[in-house]
């Protein structure tokens, strides 16, 4: 039991650290624009296969580097050359524009890399188990993902909170007209946020992509987990990210972890139902099994009761 | 204001005999399965367009209702079927509009509370966590395997027996025409026109005393049961409903459809449904890259064409009724060339890279468009570059000509309509 806690928390850590690498851009973006960037797991998905492509070439490490500064890139050329020209036409337009925008970055990546996942190795320098706990390995790249999480989070801290350009940036979250007013370059600003969000869901997909399947069903299997992730911590607020983040990681891990259905539970009370009995298949369903629903569940409930967020400062 | 009354029933009675013709125009198999497909896919798009175009509801999570409506009529058909219950098939597609609306009201009840972003989001959620239960509740989704049926073992009415893949297609055709009128009608009566006002200004909708909330509400049930029933068909077109029926991919391609259509006008929808039916079918035949090409639609509609291709077409209705179409040929004419040069430059790009690096084992010579070439030849990507580039100058250049000579001749109708 200690075991399955202890593991557990250090994975849904994990998750939740890579999930914040991930929301902290999208936040942000969604926020001072007022985009739901539907497009953004795709970068992420296009870090990890870039990623890949550099490892293939010249290894791991200069593709955690290199990729993340490409997508970036790709990420600010998107905004300026595609964003900003439907921007006239109102944020359903825009987030169609990056529905749109998912959608064949998907397709070129089956195109490019194929459907299946591609052999994306943990680099050598990590290849090694970090501790043994309870005879159970804990693997060193898993440390390293840890690490690389906490310094960018770290950093973007930082960054935001004590420099200038973190200064206007939060500035522009709360009142972009202002800050506008004030005589900065609002649409510069916003093509940078775009584009460092973007590297920085690029870099989440190179930390992520060995460890995790580089495949490209994985933008469109971790989207929808971002938008529960900015959801539930609250449009403006980068805490409420970080707090959601860790706390759908938790859920998460530890959903999965415990086998236990409704049919356990009654059945220590004396009560006997099966598969056949009225609505079999919902008692038999063990948490493990409801785990994917529960962000979502989340993020339904959420949106309806307390459309802040956890520590939002207005409605989504 | 009769005549106008009458011109509009004359083109329903139009559209019933274009559907009866068809099947005797293109009588293949394939076409007529084509059709079918078209058929259901019409009621879908129309049914999302009752939401994102006339309500202003962005939903990404509209599939749920049409597949729920398909699973229960699934399974509505096997009772009927094993307990002889004196059903005919013909009402079934009832069955999917049913359940639609039920699950319409109660997931509509809690996502219509907001409205925006906020709804979109909601219908994400909920839409990925029907797709979710889909894998756990095996008894009525049916796991892997899905739902199988069989449309044949109802009850026979004059002899009908739904086997063969014509009859289905009248059946198809019949309940589309019924949905398509119904929808119509909808959109004319004061509920509808509430629909609009709520997507225009919600605020002052809400001044004048109407609860933006119910309006959505009503549009959001209605649409439900409309996509049950596109559902329904599906079911008893395919004989087997799988759970990926209430996943992502066909919430996202509804909006597909319809926005590629164009959502500000009601016939949008049926022109996109048409459209992606038929490029789905007959594209996948010619590349695999086709929903590549779909994409990529989707985004240029998105971003220069926001009304859709329905939009385009029906710019030109007043030129066309005031007989000046022929004014603005010359200045389409010039457009024509850089179009054309750029769409063959993307298509050229896509299919030699598709080749290139798809079928890398069946070396790299390839054809596009009757014309073999070498797809690794420095010559042809060359010629993509030249296309492109020459393509985008050109555009640029007679682009603003496009617009005068559009403007002009709308203007030039108008003066002759107000006198």
């Amino acid at each position: 039991m200690l075991e399955l806690i202890i593991f557990s928390s250090l994975n849904g850590l994990l998750y939740g650290m890579l999930l914040f690498l991930l929301a902290s851009g999208l936040t942000l973006i969604f926020s001072m624009m007022g985009v739901l960037n539907f497009a953004h797991a795709s970068f992420y998905m296009l870090g990890a296969y870039f990623g890949f492509q550099i490892s293939v070439y010249v290894g791991y490490w200069p593709g955690l580097v290199l990729a993340p500064l490409l997508v970036g890139v790709i990420g600010a050329l998107v905004e300026r050359y595609g964003l900003r020209r439907v921007h006239k036409h109102g944020h359903v337009a825009e987030l169609l524009f990056t529905f749109g925008l998912a959608f064949i970055i998907e397709e070129l990546v089956q195109m490019i890399w194929g459907r299946i996942p591609v052999d994306y190795r943990v680099p050598e320098l990590l290849n090694f188990s970090a501790f043994t706990l309870f005879a159970t390995t804990y693997p060193a790249f898993r440390m390293f993902m840890l690490l690389m999480s906490v310094a960018v989070f770290i950093g973007l801290l930082l960054l935001l909170t004590r420099t200038r350009v973190g200064l206007i940036i939060r500035a522009a979250l709360a009142h972009p007209n202002m800050v506008g007013a004030l005589g900065h370059n609002v649409p510069l600003v916003f093509m940078l946020v775009f584009g460092v969000g973007c590297g920085l869901a690029a870099l989440a997909g190179v930390i992520a992509g060995p460890a995790l399947v580089t495949q490209p069903a994985m933008a469109a299997s971790l989207g929808p987990i971002l938008f529960v992730v900015v959801v539930v911590g609250g449009l403006g607020s980068l805490q409420g990210a970080f707090v959601a983040s860790l706390l759908i990681g938790m859920i998460q891990t530890f959903a999965v972890a415990l086998n236990v259905s409704l049919a356990d539970v009654l059945a220590r009370f004396g009560f006997t139902v099966t598969r056949e009995s009225m609505g079999g298949d919902l008692w038999m369903a063990t948490v493990a099994q409801v785990a994917p629903i529960i962000p979502y569940l989340l993020l339904v409930l959420i949106l309806i009761f307390r459309p802040k967020g956890l520590m939002g400062d207005r409605d989504t | 204001m009769i005549a106008d009354r009458h011109r509009h029933l004359l083109l329903w009675a139009a559209a019933a005999l274009v559907m009866v013709a068809l099947p005797l125009v293109f009588s293949s198999g394939a076409s007529i399965t084509m059709m079918s497909l078209m058929g259901f896919a019409i009621i879908f798009a129309l049914s999302y367009n009752m939401l994102l175009g006339q309500t202003g509801m962005l939903s990404f999570g509209h599939a749920v209702y049409y597949g729920l409506g398909g699973f229960l009529t699934a399974h509505a058909l096997n009772v009927i079927g094993s307990g002889k219950w004196p059903v005919p098939l013909p009402v079934l597609p009832l069955v999917g509009g049913l359940a639609g609306l039920s699950f319409a009201i109660i997931f509509g009840w809690v996502s219509t509370k907001r409205a925006g972003t906020a709804f979109a989001m909601i219908s994400l959620g909920i839409g990925e966590l029907v797709a979710a239960c889909s894998l756990i509740l095996r008894g009525f989704f049916g796991g892997e395997g899905g739902i199988s049926t069989s449309r044949t073992s109802t009850l026979r009415l004059f002899g009908i027996s739904f086997g063969p893949q014509i009859q289905v297609y009248y059946l198809i055709a019949a309940w589309c025409l019924l949905c398509m009128a119904a929808m119509y009608a909808f959109t004319r009566t004061p509920l509808g026109r509430m629909c609009n006002a709520v997507r225009e200004n919600p605020e002052r909708a809400e001044f004048i005393g109407y609860s933006t909330q119910m309006v959505r509400f009503i549009a959001f049930c209605a649409s439900g049961f409309f996509a049950g029933v596109a559902g329904g068909l599906a079911a008893i077109h395919y004989e087997i409903v799988t759970s990926s029926i209430v996943g992502a991919v066909p919430s996202g391609y509804v909006l597909l459809m319809a926005y590629i259509g164009g959502v500000a006008f009601f016939i949008g929808p049926i022109i996109g449904a048409v459209l992606m039916t038929a490029l789905q079918i007959s594209l996948s035949d010619y590349t695999g890259a086709w929903s590549l090409y779909v994409g990529l639609m989707f985004v240029v509609v998105v971003m220069y064409a926001p009304w859709g291709l329905g939009g385009l077409l029906l710019m030109h209705q007043p030129l066309l009724a005031a007989g000046l179409l022929k004014r603005i040929g010359p200045a389409y004419a010039r457009a024509a060339p850089p179009v054309v040069m750029l769409a063959a430059a993307v298509v050229l790009l896509v299919e030699t890279a598709h080749h290139l690096l798809v079928k890398a084992v069946e070396g790299s010579a390839m054809r596009v468009f009757w014309v073999s070439y070498d797809a690794k030849s420095p010559l042809v990507w060359g010629l993509i570059v030249l296309l492109f580039g020459a393509g985008i100058w050109a555009l640029r250049r007679v682009m603003p000509g496009v617009s005068d000579a559009y403007h002009a001749a709308a203007q030039e109708a108008q003066r002759l309509r107000s006198r």
